[in-house]
């Protein structure tokens, strides 16, 4: 059984990879934060509820990409790829019905974590008016590019792949400040962060719990940023469609 | 001659896999209305054909033209007047029958749908279990159900791959019996992937027999069997599958 199970993990390398980053992302997220934390100004941050505001609306990228890929892993599962593919359903129709499926589970899902939010900690993530629809737009964008590239990937890898759409998203995780802001980072890594569009939000979210200041210029720059991440995602995605067409994965849809 | 332009006109079709030639240079043209069987063992390159002729497969060289479309760059003008089966797909199981139906009817641009889906309902015997999961059904049952998916358009084209693969006798021949329903009603072509000789003799006006990724013989059945001194389609086939055909220069005994 051992040498079965073996031979499944060596043929896939989606399902390697995975074992081998959750340490370090585990690893890199707490660290930051211990350092953060460390600090009186992390503290008083905590305070004023950027912990909790993190968690909502990372749970917004999160939870936003985990509805795309869950919605075509659907099809998948089901071996109705081929159906979809010979139906004139378009590929630009498909990617847009897992974005509306996307947004429907995610408020299905996020709606009484915010109301339950109010109720045990007195934290009202709608307070933030006009600043949380810039906030979702951005995060849902940035979820939508991120899971349009895994669903590339799962197409023409078959479910081997699957692994990724539970997980690439935390691969983020440490780099986009989510719970301690970009300059605790060495200065490497910042400039990596700030090439991701959801750091942009989480500081934004940290000014605006802090200082009562909402950035603008920081949602315009990240909505830019994901108008040029979405685009080379569905490129990403349009090549591994033609590759899975070129290898016969779109009927054989499997492991 | 064909009188009229071919529905389907595959051309030097190639598809490697790597190293291995799964079709090797074939061409064919189909006329609207016909039936055609693409007769071949496991590994002949039936499905790889039919996959190329739906557009789900790139071929490596060659062109495939359905209903005077090219299949690898124009598939979406043609693909409402087409549907397929194949038992390389399933329908979701945790839907419904008639939300299959209806779903497929949406994606199709069927005019009437909830008119449709009785109307199909009714000649594929499926009224008893529309409201039940797909996935809940027999393997007769789910594939009565994979034909009305195929029929839902009212394709002018009919692609299938082994329609009556893992049916009883009694089902099989009851799926035989409406796809050539649907040929005689709207004038359908169809082209047949089969490993099952009668049905094939039973169905089809032509047969193209493939081995190893080309074709060995193309003829109507009865030409066949005249051709292989053969009192059916299946010796035929053990002639072409064991070498002993005319297209190897032997003689049949």
């Amino acid at each position: 059984m051992v040498l079965r199970h073996w031979y499944v993990l060596r043929s896939s390398w989606p399902r390697l990879m995975e074992i081998i980053y959750w340490p370090a992302v585990s690893m890199l997220t707490w660290g930051f934060l211990q350092v953060y934390v460390a600090d009186a100004s992390g503290r008083a941050a905590f305070a004023a509820g950027t912990f909790i505001g993190g968690v909502l609306l990372w749970d917004i990228l999160f939870r936003g990409g985990l509805g795309f890929s869950i919605t075509f892993l659907e099809e998948m599962w089901a071996h109705n790829v081929g159906n979809l593919m010979m139906s004139p359903l378009r590929p630009a129709e498909l990617i847009a019905s897992l974005a509306v499926m996307s947004v429907v589970r995610l408020l299905i899902g996020m709606i009484p974590v915010t109301l339950l939010a109010i109720a045990f900690f007195g934290f009202n993530l709608w307070a933030m008016g006009l600043a949380l629809a810039a906030f979702f737009v951005n995060l849902i964008l940035t979820s939508w590019a991120v899971s349009l590239a895994v669903s590339g990937l799962v197409l023409r890898y078959g479910l081997g792949a699957e692994s990724l759409a539970w997980t690439v998203m935390f691969v983020l995780m440490p780099v986009c400040a989510v719970y301690y802001p970009v300059a605790i980072m060495p200065d490497w890594l910042q400039m990596a962060a700030w090439a991701l569009p959801p750091t942009y939000v989480f500081e934004g979210m940290r000014e605006l719990l802090l200082h009562d200041i909402f950035r603008g210029d920081l949602m315009v720059e990240a909505f830019l940023i994901n108008l040029g991440l979405f685009a080379v995602a569905a490129l990403i995605f349009a090549a591994l469609l033609e590759r899975a067409r070129s290898a016969g994965s779109l009927l054989l849809t499997g492991e | 001659m064909l009188a009229s332009p071919p529905v389907i006109e595959v051309e030097n079709l190639v598809k490697v896999y790597r190293s291995e030639r799964a079709v090797d240079g074939v061409s064919f043209a189909i006329k609207r209305g016909s039936c055609t069987g693409l007769l071949g063992g496991n590994g002949a390159g039936k499905t790889t054909t039919i996959a190329s002729i739906m557009g789900l497969l790139r071929p490596t060289s060659g062109t495939v033209r359905v209903l005077g479309a090219d299949m690898n760059r124009e598939r979406h003008s043609v693909l409402h007047r087409i549907n397929f089966e194949s038992p390389y797909v399933d329908l979701p199981g945790r839907l419904t029958v008639r939300q299959n139906l209806a779903v497929f009817a949406r994606l199709y641009g069927v005019a009437n749908a909830r008119e449709r889906i009785a109307k199909l309902s009714e000649e594929l015997n499926l009224t008893g279990f529309l409201d039940r999961p797909t996935g809940q059904l027999s393997a007769g049952q789910k594939t009565r159900v994979a034909l009305a998916k195929a029929l839902i358009n009212e394709p002018e084209v009919l692609l299938l791959d082994e329609p009556t693969a893992s049916l009883d006798p009694d089902t099989a021949d009851w799926v035989r019996t409406r796809i050539s329903d649907h040929q005689e009603r709207i004038g359908a072509t169809i082209l047949l992937a089969s490993h099952n000789m009668s049905e094939v003799e039973r169905l089809c006006d032509r047969v193209i027999i493939l081995s190893r990724g080309k074709i060995v013989d193309d003829a109507p059945p009865p030409a066949l069997l005249d051709r292989y001194g053969r009192d059916n389609l299946e010796e035929v086939f053990l002639d072409v599958a064991r070498g002993r055909g005319v297209f190897s220069g032997e003689k049949t005994s």
